[in-house]
């Protein structure tokens, strides 16, 4: 069976472990790995979340597992094997007027990983996480089993797959309905927001917006804490594109990419370099209506920045992403944001993005405002964010398991509260836990 | 154009019709348990509206060769056989069944499709045959000369029917690709940069059945490697381990 030996770490480079990785090339290969393997397994995609999950001595690769199955043409419903790319999807898509349901910040993700972590993007408050458009898959448990699974054949593996981590055993191929678009094109409104209470306004008074996302400045204190630039955006219908694109509306110029080229030294990012760029970014972005960009500019504007994980050196660093009800006003957000900007550790490119409300086993999202940002690993970073953890679980928000990395095992049984029916359903088709890895051995099981 | 792909479940033949399949061509995709790519065939129509066919095709079962070929209801204009076994040396070695399997995969098997292939396209006055063949016939080395026999024996083959066939019109190319990243290799610990990608393997094919070449390394660096390899004298090259 094909065998390599390396070592594997996720996007945030931490943890690093030593891994057998195989590789899936036909549905036949991934029945003898599992069926083969004693140890503990777990199914990779591209290594794009944040974290432990997709670590384990034994991974699967899926990568070579990317073929489109189905796609109707006419109801805009397609079905792909796991390890297809969500880049080979857009580019295959986007020419024919569709587009991804649900897309996070970044098109270097698997299919199959976007269902294990149930992705969201900045229409959660309108259209949901990735797993709402989900149809049905086929995924293979630990007896070597393919089942077909849907909402009505088994309610509770579906769910317990949405965000399940790849707990739940290998997702082979997924089948999701598509968005109808008519043009590559997004129109975009950018306002300017003075503080926190503001953005917060700004995301109400938007909230029938398809797209809403903040950049927020962490370390902005005083009146200007929690100062943003807030994004919102529709896909642009033709007769909004200038006239020159009206005859090929649905293809975008193709762009150069630029890449980080070594690990920069710890001390680059720092509490002024930050500063800097945060003032830079904030007054070189004044608010803009009806501007026209591409959904490449739009969605995924840091991958055009190859391996700008690097910036942040070579041991890495943590996306703390949580998510806060919005019921006490922000007022935990704000405690986070306090603690931030006193210990001056905020990195740039800090996220904010409003929820709607979701129902779910394991899956993250939930009402209320998620704030994402970098830290780069340093001593006292954990006991930090042990810190921040304490505040969330007192607010009642949770942490987004595709970027953990350190949370406690009891914050997540605290923030989780249907942990034990994922792990009941785990059990029932699992009842070895075959599937293992680095984030369920530290918190799940 | 129609292609047919001997060998068509290997990551380097998936390669190519991948490159290949914006153009069109309809590929007649042959191997064993060929049903493995059912997927693929799918992903051709739907990515690329490519028509390919499945069938199944055993190399070494030589008696079923004739038979395979007629079956095609369109003629090939290129045949490009990725067929290639590695099998275990240190069993081989001691047990007959595997040195049999790999001379057989390797070399009878090969032979047999391809003199029924170039019978055809003698007969037509037209085509390519492409064969994917390895360094390691270029000299026998301890640690895989049953491999690198049957190799040796393909480019030998490769080579004769070059020089029968060029005056026909009927191109034929050997391919040496040297280390490539595939579910062949996984197994090995296959040093990066002189190991090449299924994709580069596949653009190096393309490339030379435009400008119809004879023999194709697909990393340069490996004609350099070959040369001191073969140019090492016997009384010490016996003595390396190799």
């Amino acid at each position: 069976m094909p065998r390599n030996k390396k070592s594997i770490s996720n996007w945030n480079n931490f943890p690093k472990i030593e891994a057998e990785e195989y590789s899936v090339n036909y549905q036949a290969d991934a029945i003898k790995i599992i069926q083969n393997t004693d140890h503990s397994i777990i199914g990779r995609g591209n290594g794009r979340c944040y974290g432990d999950a997709s670590l384990a001595k034994q991974v699967i690769s899926t990568l070579k597992h990317n073929c489109i199955l189905f796609f109707d043409t006419q109801n805009g419903i397609i079905e792909c094997e796991a390890g297809i790319l969500f880049k080979n999807l857009v580019d295959f898509l986007v020419p024919k007027g569709w587009f991804l349901p649900v897309t996070p910040g970044t098109k270097y993700i698997t299919l199959g990983g976007a269902v294990a972590s149930d992705v969201h993007g900045k229409n959660h408050h309108k259209e949901g996480s990735f797993s709402k458009h989900v149809l049905s898959f086929s995924i293979m448990i630990e007896s070597g089993e393919i089942l077909e699974v849907s909402s009505e054949t088994y309610s509770d593996l579906f769910s317990a797959t949405m965000g399940g981590m790849g707990l739940t055993g290998l997702i082979l191929s997924v089948r999701f309905r598509l968005k109808k678009i008519e043009s590559a094109y997004i129109t975009q409104q950018q306002v300017q927001a003075k503080n926190l209470d503001h953005v917060i306004d700004l995301f109400t008074e938007y909230k029938n917006s398809t797209y809403t996302m903040a950049w927020i400045d962490c370390l902005a204190k005083g009146k200007n804490q929690g100062r943003s630039i807030m994004y919102a955006g529709e896909h642009s219908q033709i007769a909004e594109l200038p006239k020159k694109k009206h005859d090929q509306p649905l293809s975008i110029p193709s762009k150069r990419k630029i890449s980080v080229p070594v690990n920069l030294p710890s001390f680059a990012l720092n509490r002024f370099s930050v500063s800097v760029f945060n003032q830079f970014y904030y007054t070189t972005h004044p608010s803009k209506r009806n501007q026209i960009i591409d959904y490449d500019s739009f969605f995924y504007p840091l991958d055009s920045l190859l391996e700008w994980n690097k910036m942040y050196g070579k041991k890495g660093f943590i996306q703390y992403q949580f998510v806060i009800p919005l019921a006490d006003n922000a007022a935990g957000l704000k405690k986070i944001l306090d603690k931030i900007s006193q210990k001056g550790w905020g990195s740039f490119l800090a996220v904010l993005k409003l929820f709607g409300p979701q129902d779910s086993i394991i899956s993250f999202p939930m009402e209320g405002l998620t704030l994402a940002l970098d830290f780069p690993i340093k001593k006292g970073l954990f006991d930090f964010l042990d810190e921040l953890d304490k505040i969330v679980e007192a607010h009642g928000g949770r942490i987004y398991l595709s970027k953990d990395a350190r949370m406690q095992k009891e914050t997540f049984e605290a923030t989780y509260p249907n942990y034990n029916r994922f792990i009941q359903t785990i059990e029932k088709f699992n009842p070895n836990k075959k599937f293992n890895s680095h984030l369920s051995k530290r918190i799940v099981y | 154009m129609n292609i047919l792909i001997l060998g068509a479940t290997s990551d380097m033949a998936k390669a190519l019709v991948s490159e290949l399949a914006n153009d069109k061509h309809h590929f007649f995709l042959a191997g064993r348990n060929i049903n493995r790519l059912e997927p693929f065939s799918k992903d051709l129509l739907i990515r690329f509206d490519a028509q390919s066919t499945l069938i199944d095709f055993d190399a070494q079962d030589c008696e079923s060769h004739e038979e395979f070929y007629k079956q095609l209801t369109l003629k090939p204009e290129w045949v490009i056989s990725f067929i290639g076994y590695l099998g275990d040396q240190s069993i081989g070695q001691t047990v007959w069944e595997e040195s049999k399997k790999i001379i057989e995969i390797n070399y009878t098997g090969v032979a047999s499709i391809l003199n029924i292939v170039s019978q055809d396209m003698e007969s037509r006055g037209s085509g390519s045959i492409v064969c994917v063949s390895s360094v390691a016939g270029d000299r026998g080395r301890g640690s895989n000369y049953l491999y690198g026999s049957t190799k040796a024996g393909l480019t030998a083959y490769l080579s004769g029917l070059r020089n029968r066939l060029c005056k026909k019109g009927v191109h034929v190319m050997t391919v040496k690709p040297g280390f490539v990243d595939t579910q062949m290799t996984a197994d090995l610990d296959l040093p990066k940069p002189i190991t090449a990608s299924p994709e580069q393997v596949a653009k190096a094919i393309i490339k030379g059945l435009k400008k119809q070449k004879n023999t194709v390394y697909i990393l340069p660096i490996w004609r350099l490697i070959m040369f001191v390899i073969r140019n090492i004298p016997e009384f010490i090259f016996k003595k390396l381990k190799l």
